[in-house]
């Protein structure tokens, strides 16, 4: 019983570590608070079940299901990169030098927008996700892993070393340095302008990434996904150490565990109280979370 | 190509006080040159204009033939110019090599592709990188420290890294804001070797600087700003004995 509680837990926490991970990347190049980054996820969601959707139409589905999924993923990060790049341009950029509370603002309007943009085109009902995985499973020390379970984990977990080994290249360097001072970074011939678009492109595509994977777990997406499972990665980025990244992989895991285990013996009907609880605890007594660097500031 | 840098009329104003008027200046290939004034005289800020942190307001800057007081700071970096700040600014929360590297990777450039598939260009250009910046870091006296985070250095090493970081740029042109500053006599003597050091390797050299003594014997030009105007310039000989001077910075006690 606790084991599968952990399994569920890993699956949800890890698809909460790569959404986090877009808040706390952002967070920590431009100290913004992205509050439109669950709706890239949404758009994640939608996209994989439209472009799922078209691959089964045309045969290829029932040809090839990884080639499908595949291309499926591949698009719906091609897709939510453009969002995200669009976004940073459009509702970001323009606001680099206004007070922080401005691109704040810019954000929820970016959220509420979309939301409304994927409601009138999409449809405001519930969209089902157009292949069923099938209930195969694993048994693994009295617990049951479902493929579909099991991928999520894997891939995420692929995810997180791809952006950690990142992190080591002229590029990542480059992110890193940007995020520690700016304008000592332009001085040592680093275009921070592409810097941040790529931060913002990196996270968008994992956004997608979940995005496809929840869609395919849950079955069902509609235009509010984002919102819930926007402020839950907040949560684990948070929690996590905001700006940090091992904290955001961390934190989503902690987090995903923390919902399993509470819905399974505490109560099921808080579910998605937990995560505020936990906000609240981390805010009370360690703002700066379990990774987080002391925040100093700046002289 | 005899000069490196050119100012003409450079000015800038911040809400209607003039840090720096009119301003004109050359500056040789291959020279030591020190700009000299008292606090507030606009030495920061004509940095700040010449290496792109900051728009002149009015004039131009060109180096080695090139208008660059239009362009964004990476551009200005990418054609050679490189400083260091008086209250220092290194990545703190990366380590010492981590600093060199990264100012490195303008000069050495892979795709993104290669980095994915950790292909052979890849390993290569990083190993170039990493042996590159080990002979920064061992130029300044820091090899021992490579693997340090450079907040964890001490002052005075903290000074030597951003040295070599802004070398790691590969510049022509090197402009050292205060690089002596808060040193005592010792550190102050070796950083006044490192420079010397520099200007072997071929590097233009502009200092900031406040230790009248140091600028004197180093340089063998001297820039005297005041209140954003220049009100002199030559040797040391020259300067030292230019009444404006005398009356602006040196005050009475270099008159005695």
């Amino acid at each position: 019983m606790l084991f599968q509680q952990v399994i569920n837990g890993l699956t949800l926490g890890s698809v909460y570590a790569i959404i986090a991970l877009g808040y706390t990347m952002v967070y920590g190049i431009l100290e913004l608070i992205n509050f439109a980054h669950g709706e890239i996820y949404m758009l994640g969601a939608y996209l994989g079940i439209i472009f799922l959707g078209i691959f089964t139409t045309m045969g290829l589905t029932a040809y090839s299901l990884p080639l499908a999924v595949f291309l499926t993923v591949v698009l719906a990060i091609f897709f939510c990169s453009a969002y995200g790049f669009t976004m940073e341009k459009v509702a970001y950029k323009p606001l680099r030098n206004a007070p922080r509370l401005s691109p704040l603002i810019s954000a929820i309007g970016v959220s509420i927008f979309l939301q409304n943009y994927v409601m009138i085109t999409q449809g405001a009902t519930d969209r089902v996700f157009p292949y069923r995985f099938g209930e195969k499973h694993l048994h693994f020390m009295n617990a049951e892993v479902t493929w579909l379970q099991g991928s999520i984990i894997a891939v995420s977990a692929i995810l997180m070393i791809s952006l950690h080994m990142f992190q080591k290249t002229r590029m990542g360097k480059a992110m890193r340095a940007t995020a520690q001072d700016k304008t000592m970074a332009a001085l040592v011939g680093i275009n921070v302008d592409s810097i941040i678009s790529l931060t913002f492109v990196i996270g968008a595509g994992l956004a997608a990434v979940a995005g496809v994977m929840v869609a395919s777990y849950y079955g069902l997406v509609n235009h509010f996904i984002g919102y819930v499972a926007g402020i839950k990665a907040f949560t684990a980025a948070v929690l996590g150490g905001i700006g940090s990244i091992p904290g955001a992989m961390l934190g989503g895991i902690i987090l995903g565990l923390i919902e399993s285990t509470g819905a399974a013996y505490i109560s099921s009907e808080y579910k998605d109280a937990y995560a505020f609880v936990i906000l609240i605890i981390i805010l009370l007594i360690k703002p700066s979370g379990i990774l987080g660097r002391h925040t100093e500031e700046k002289v | 190509m005899v000069h490196i840098l050119e100012a003409r009329d450079v000015s800038k104003h911040f809400g209607g006080i003039g840090a720096l008027e009119d301003v004109s200046f050359k500056i040789r290939k291959g020279a030591i040159i020190s700009i000299i004034g008292p606090n507030g005289a606009g030495k920061t800020t004509l940095f700040n204009c010449l290496t792109g942190i900051a728009r002149p307001d009015r004039g131009a800057i060109y180096f080695m033939e090139n208008e660059i007081s239009k362009l964004p700071a990476h551009r200005v970096t990418e054609l050679g110019i490189a400083r260091t700040f008086q209250n220092i600014r290194l990545f703190p929360e990366m380590t010492v090599i981590e600093n060199v590297m990264v100012a490195q990777h303008l000069r050495v450039r892979y795709g993104l592709l290669s980095a994915i598939a950790h292909n052979r260009t890849f390993r290569k250009k990083e190993k170039d990188i990493i042996e590159k910046a080990f002979e920064y870091v061992g130029f300044v006296g820091l090899e021992n420290f490579a693997r340090t985070p450079a907040c964890n250095l001490s002052y005075g090493s903290q000074r030597r890294l951003e040295i070599a970081r802004a070398l790691a740029t590969e510049p022509g042109l090197l402009l050292l804001d205060e690089p002596t500053a808060g040193m005592n006599a010792i550190e102050t003597m070796e950083v006044m070797d490192l420079i010397a050091q520099i200007r072997e390797l071929g590097k233009t050299i502009v200092l900031i600087e406040h230790d009248m003594k140091l600028v004197m014997g180093i340089s063998e030009w001297i820039i005297v700003l005041d209140h954003g105007v220049k009100i002199a310039e030559g040797t040391a000989e020259e300067v030292r004995n230019d009444p404006l001077v005398i009356d602006a910075y040196l005050g009475k006690e270099a008159v005695q």
